[in-house]
């Protein structure tokens, strides 16, 4: 953890992450209702409304804001529910091995394969539109990627001695998982979380973006839907659907900064180089040398835990 | 041969998994919708053809053992049913077109993304630390983290209305005649610039970090190390050393994403309107079209496992491990 905020990646994205959690909280009492006709359609950007109007009259930062809450929101519960999920089967996976590895590897595959926003829309057709259809599709959909990358590492530590001789001691499999094998990879669930929430976050907005939300909330979205269902584009209103882009790459990009953080903090070839660079100063490494070893620098990552 | 079949195994297996999760998914659903779909039709069909639509959904009154192995038959058979949209068309023919349109946008895009981001990749890992390796990557998944449709509309609303330069809808120009003619060609090419620019910008800084980090792990190997000192030339040491054995855990990552990338691609044709699968998806959301739904979803897999399949042909043409 003081290693992540030793890291400059990370702190420019857990910066960005935690304006957008602040906005979420607070910001939707800060500006007026989102759906409220307040002036006339598609004004440009002002000071009596910051980002303009909509194509209806509404305020775009107001939408903005509302939507920053809804989306992200939705998305950080389906993160964790996707990375839950993947755990549980994963690790089933890992852990037991044999017949029970072969079905949930071939079930994993399968969903990996197939295509998911048409799977996302064959359920969600027959299902009332609303942000629990969402959810629930996008859990289905996507809990396969972090079910791969969990498994793969629950089977590497199910060969190490210290879950042997758990298992020797005679331990119950479920204590097994939950207290030997998730613990050793947190670095993984970590980053298998940020994975999902990016994805969920992607998605949403995508399947919205269809109309298979719930078109009278306001979520980033229903925004772009709307702008692009109204004259958003013919009529050069770049900002209707500017400022909901751009916060969606925003978090996307905040949150790939954090992961790759999480990367090179775990990774100790990763961390040895950029230790070595920053020690030595030399701009490049000579590519064939072995990987540097510097003993605990400013008592950083490199320090044995 | 052997790892080809075997591979040929798990695709049939996910074919048919994916027909048979488009024959459960309405029967698990809560309500009745089964009904209220049929009942769309209602004044609209005969009520034998009614009858046969029902059969081709398997939603008779026989039981569900029965109902599943008549759904089947008709999947295998090609009869997807008929589209309540474009009544009184059949679904397969409505899907038609709009796969080669899709197959032609995003096998387009798919490609070039692959080859450019694979390029780069090697490009940025060779000279380590190099301007390349700086700027690129940042600035790659920053453009990644943007929707591809969303993408889509800022570049449809730059080129297209305030510049004029591109084309603003269609896969072609409606005054020429589909064919192997040149003005026609030449115009499908106008119309797929945008859309596929979209999806290879929003895709190609993944190949790149993928292809360049593989790169890194390939370059500290000891063969590497003996080609240098052979006194082999930096080219050949690059390209028949390195980069063909990095290529390898990319394009095993390049089947996997093709599902992904599908998606995307879908919703960029929605902004184009372009006359794909995905501009077909939305209109059948709209008028709760299931068996165009249905249809669109089966074919969209069969085509990922199509894709795939193709990839495992060049992974064993390319790995000679493989085939041992």
């Amino acid at each position: 953890m003081r290693s992540l905020l030793e890291n400059r990646k990370a702190l420019v994205g857990l910066g960005i992450l935690g304006v957008f959690a602040a906005v979420a909280a607070i910001g939707p009492w800060l500006v007026g209702d989102p759906t409220d006709f307040v002036a006339v359609p598609l004004l440009p950007p002002s000071f009596a409304h910051w980002l303009g109007t909509t194509a209806q009259g509404q305020d775009v930062l107001a939408q903005t804001v509302a939507g920053a809450r809804s989306t992200l929101f939705l998305g950080v519960i389906v993160g964790l529910a996707t990375v839950t999920v993947g755990a549980i089967v994963g690790t089933a996976a890992g852990y037991f091995g044999g017949w029970v590895d072969e079905v949930l590897s071939l079930v994993i595959n399968l969903f990996l394969l197939m295509p998911g926003l048409p799977l996302c829309v064959v359920i969600a057709a027959y299902l009332p539109a609303g942000p629990v259809t969402i959810g629930l599709v996008l859990v289905i959909t996507g809990w396969a990627w972090s079910a791969r990358v969990i498994r793969a590492q629950a089977l590497s530590l199910r060969q190490s001695v210290f879950v042997s001789s758990a298992v020797v001691i005679g331990e119950s499999p479920l204590r097994i998982v939950l207290l030997e094998i998730l613990p050793n990879m947190t670095s993984l669930l970590a980053s298998s979380l940020i994975g999902a929430t990016t994805y969920a976050i992607g998605a949403e907005v995508g399947l919205e973006f269809l109309g298979m939300g719930d078109l009278g909330a306001v979520t980033w979205g229903t925004n772009l839907y709307w702008a692009s269902n109204d004259v958003a584009l013919p009529s050069g209103s770049w900002w209707t659907f500017v400022p909901t882009g751009a916060c969606i790459a925003l978090c996307g990009f905040a949150l790939a900064l954090v992961n790759n953080a999480l990367d090179e903090i775990s990774n100790p070839r990763l961390s040895a180089e950029r230790a070595f660079v920053r020690a030595t100063g030399r701009k490049r490494l000579d590519l064939h040398a072995p990987t540097p070893v510097l003993k605990s620098v400013q008592g950083g990552s490199n320090a044995p835990r | 041969m052997r790892f080809l079949l075997r591979r040929f195994g798990f695709y049939l297996t996910a074919a048919w998994a994916s027909v048979t999760l488009a024959f459960v998914i309405p029967r698990l659903m809560p309500g009745d919708p089964a009904t209220a779909m049929f009942s769309r039709f209602r004044g609209r069909l005969k009520p034998e053809a009614l009858e046969a639509l029902r059969e081709a959904f398997g939603f008779t009154n026989a039981p569900l053992w029965k109902q599943y192995l008549q759904y089947v038959g008709h999947a295998l058979q090609g009869d997807l049913g008929i589209s309540i949209g474009y009544y009184p068309a059949t679904v397969g023919s409505v899907i038609g077109q709009a796969l080669a349109w899709t197959l032609f946008l995003s096998g387009l895009a798919v490609v070039l993304s692959f080859l450019l981001g694979t390029l780069l990749g090697l490009a940025a890992a060779w000279k380590r630390g190099g301007w390349l390796d700086g700027i690129g990557p940042p600035v790659l998944m920053l453009l990644g983290a943007f929707p591809y449709f969303w993408l889509a509309m800022a570049v449809l609303f730059l080129f297209g209305f305030q510049l004029g330069w591109f084309p603003l809808r269609h896969a072609y120009d409606d005054t020429l005649s589909a064919g192997l003619n040149l003005p026609f060609m030449l115009s499908t090419l106008q119309h797929v610039v945008l859309p596929a620019a979209t999806v290879v910008a929003a895709t190609v800084g993944g190949w790149m970090l993928s292809m360049r980090s593989t790169v890194i792990n390939v370059m500290a190997e000891d063969y590497v190390l003996f080609a240098q000192a052979k006194g082999l030339s930096e080219a050949r040491i690059v390209l028949h050393y390195v980069a063909r054995n990095a290529l390898l855990p990319n394009l095993a990552g390049f089947g996997m994403a093709l599902g992904f990338v599908l998606s995307g691609s879908l919703l960029t044709e929605i902004v184009f309107s372009y006359p794909g699968q995905g501009y077909l998806l939305v209109r059948a959301v709209k008028s709760l079209d299931y068996p165009l739904i249905q249809g669109l979803f089966l074919t969209t897999t069969f085509a990922v496992l199509a894709a795939n399949w193709m990839v495992d042909v060049v992974h064993v043409w390319l790995d000679p491990r493989t085939r041992s």
